[in-house]
């Protein structure tokens, strides 16, 4: 009697607690991941912790939760052991992989005035494409890219090349590239042409040269992918003629990371990587460099890449609201702008581009411009259910390619032929 | 004896084994089971709940040409590894056991790979192997006048490369026990084999070597355990690239599971690893043992 008397005791000041504090603050829990250093994550809580001081009955804590994998790692386990994050950034091309593990759930039901319904509107349709699936938005954009070629002007000029531009197609690329590749007199190459990283994610660069050539690489519903079609295949083509065929850029596998110090070092005087690394280019270069646009086939083409804000399932209705308000002020023009100031991530949404801040920043600094203007040519990334694996897959493919293990034509046709197995059943 | 203080004995030796015991049966066993278990389900995705499948899983892993592939990169690295660094730990330890000049530098120099987090340690031999102005190729390409290497794009090197890490990272491990083995083995022996006019060779060949045997057993089964365990610098090295020319098995586990979410086909290839290590742990110590001499 005395000890159920204690228990009821007990539970009727713990649930007493509990919805005394949800009266008083609502908590979030947020993930994000850092992809370019420090200074993100510094820039993260900054203005996380801005908006907790502005909204006294929100409580948000932000977690560092290490790379892209690292963060969706963490938040699917988190959440299979029943504690799921409220909000987290993740890779906007798992999408399908979180809904398939039922994580995640659709903005919508939160955004209920028109005003909120038009919000949505405001961002880049290129980067709502692997964003919105079935009538439905599953990520906000955030901290998203875009791959852009960077050149060398000291190394243009050397080669006899006009130093304020950059080739805009496919053969100029090449014929450039030739100028530009320099040999020592025993014939070995001091100075590459271009350099296309492809160690670890070369999928992510290459769809620079698919959607170019007009391929998209899977559908929207992202459950079926286009690996094997004849435009897929001439883009890695070209990609393995350039070290093979033209002997512009270097053999084998080519590191990410190294890409920038390459250029530096003038390894290679032209390189394509990320619009992340614009920040890191622009104080390191030791010479004057240009930022262009990926050369044209039948159009401008790249792919969109980087992360969303997901929305977890399992939350309550006023974390959800506060979720949502978070991500609503996080990007609006004047966080928006900060945090692209600070990184070099494309700001997502055009009225970021037209504050103050933004106008200053890229009068002193145009190539900011460069990522923005190629938006209206980028397409979705390659994005389906299971998508580390068949990505994976398309992966092993173009560095069998590209290391001559394979033949391009038969390492795609084994590559679409076991993600047609795995994506058979989505369908 | 009565009964009773029979009793209480052993009430008080499981007791003194329950701290341990708990440990081994939450981190091992118990996950152990749960693996071989689920193994059988298919993987729970979402709404869909595991379902019992079976064998099936298994055919998988059979007709996997990666599995395959890794197993054999798996092969090869034991291959290129064990020996090697065994041999170098022994030659190792010779040097600095004899009397020289700054005995404890070179001991501690040797000793540090060791020392430092695999992952730090890849991160620096990145850049030893980076083309054209990373460390060997300005080395090779000053001296030699050698054009850029692409050790770790190229699936013919990329494992070796890996190899070479790893065999820096262990020998100075393995030198300290026999460091140690060396210090235990009887002056006398030696002197009298010098009497009978036995040359260095022989020494090593019939004592030195024999007595060091009982720690070639135990760095033998670490370095088997080892070479299925240490794939961290392959994370950073190659990330399993180029089409997993350097990827092993372990490695491809944890792809499978926490990349691809596949656990239950992580968990079979994980049965595959422990009847691989049990296999190989039982064999080394059956056949092996027979031919070490304890003193």
């Amino acid at each position: 009697m005395l000890k159920s008397t204690f228990l009821k005791a007990v539970a009727v000041t713990a649930l007493s607690v509990s919805t005394w504090a949800s009266a008083q603050a609502v908590d979030l829990q947020f993930y994000f991941p850092v992809a370019v250093g420090g200074k993100a994550a510094d820039t993260i809580q900054e203005l996380t912790a801005e908006y907790v001081a502005q909204n006294p009955d929100v409580n948000i804590d932000a977690v560092y939760a290490g790379s892209y994998q690292d963060t969706v790692a963490k938040a699917i386990t988190a959440a299979r052991g029943g504690n799921p994050p409220q909000l987290s950034v993740i890779l906007s091309v798992d999408m399908f992989t979180l809904i398939d593990e039922d994580l995640i759930m659709p903005f919508d039901d939160y955004l209920t005035s028109d005003e909120e319904k038009a919000w949505l509107d405001g961002f880049y349709p290129s980067f709502m494409a692997n964003s919105q699936t079935g009538g439905k938005t599953y990520g906000i954009p955030f901290q998203r890219s875009t791959p852009v070629l960077y050149w060398n002007k000291e190394a243009f000029k050397e080669a006899g090349l006009d130093p304020e531009v950059a080739p805009a197609t496919w053969e100029e690329m090449v014929e450039f590239g030739k100028k530009l590749t320099k040999k020592d007199d025993s014939g070995n190459v001091t100075q590459w042409g271009v350099r296309i990283p492809s160690s670890g994610f070369p999928y992510w660069l290459f769809q620079g040269l698919a959607i170019a050539n007009g391929a998209e690489l899977a559908n929207a519903k992202g459950n079926k992918t286009n690996f094997d079609a004849p435009n897929v295949i001439e883009a890695a083509q070209y990609l393995v003629d350039l070290s093979t065929k033209h002997e512009v850029m270097a053999p084998g596998i080519i590191e990410w990371g190294a890409t920038p110090k390459a250029f530096f070092e003038g390894e290679s005087a032209m390189i394509w990587t990320s619009t992340g690394n614009l920040t890191n280019v622009r104080d390191n270069a030791p010479f004057d460099f240009g930022v262009a646009m990926l050369p044209a086939k039948e159009t401008r083409g790249a792919p969109t890449g980087g992360g969303n804000f997901y929305l977890f399932k399992g939350v309550s209705d006023e974390q959800a609201e506060a979720a949502v308000d978070f991500v609503q002020w996080i990007t609006a023009p004047e966080q928006s702008a900060k945090w692209t100031i600070a990184t070099g991530y494309v700001a997502p949404r055009a009225e970021t581009w037209e504050t103050e801040e933004m106008k200053a920043y890229t009068a002193d600094f145009a190539p900011a411009l460069v990522a923005r203007d190629q938006l209206e040519f980028a397409k979705a990334e390659l994005s389906t259910y299971q998508n580390q694996r068949v990505t994976g897959i398309f992966n092993d493919a173009l560095a069998a390619a590209i290391t001559g293990q394979k033949d391009v034509a038969t390492a795609l046709q084994e590559a679409q032929a076991q993600a047609d197995e795995i994506l058979a059943e989505y369908r | 004896m009565s009964r009773m203080s029979i009793k209480r004995e052993w009430v008080h030796g499981w007791l003194l084994l329950l701290p341990a015991m708990v440990f081994l049966f939450a981190f091992t066993h118990i996950p152990a089971v749960t693996t071989l278990i689920n193994s059988f389900f298919s993987t729970p995705r979402g709404r869909r709940s595991a379902e019992f499948i079976g064998l099936e899983n298994y055919q998988e892993m059979l007709t996997d040409d990666v599995f395959w592939k890794v197993l054999w990169n798996n092969l090869w690295y034991a291959i290129g590894t064990i020996p090697l660094s065994i041999a170098l730990a022994i030659a190792m330890a010779l040097w600095v056991n004899d009397k020289l000049a700054g005995r404890s530098f070179v001991r501690m120099a040797y000793f540090t790979p060791t020392v430092l987090p695999l992952i730090a340690v890849a991160n620096i031999w990145m850049f030893f192997y980076t083309p054209s102005f990373g460390l060997f190729d300005q080395i090779t390409g000053f001296l030699f006048g050698w054009p850029a290497s692409n050790y770790l794009g190229n699936p013919e090197t990329a494992l070796n490369a890996i190899i070479v890490v790893t065999v820096w990272k262990e020998a100075g491990f393995f030198m300290i026990f026999y460091l140690a083995a060396l210090q235990a083995i009887p002056v006398s022996l030696k002197e009298a084999a010098q009497i009978e006019g036995a040359g260095r060779w022989t020494v090593f060949w019939r004592i030195t070597f024999p007595l060091l045997m009982p720690t070639t057993l135990f760095v033998g089964v670490n370095a088997v355990i080892n070479s299925f365990r240490l794939v961290d610098h392959i994370f950073i090295l190659t990330d399993g690239g180029p089409d997993n020319a350097s990827a092993l098995l372990l490695f491809y586990i944890y792809e499978v599971a926490f990349r691809f979410w596949e656990t239950a086909y992580a968990a079979t290839l994980t049965v595959a690893l422990l009847v691989l290590l049990s296999l190989l742990a039982i064999g080394q110590f059956f056949f092996f043992d027979r031919k070490v001499h304890y003193k």
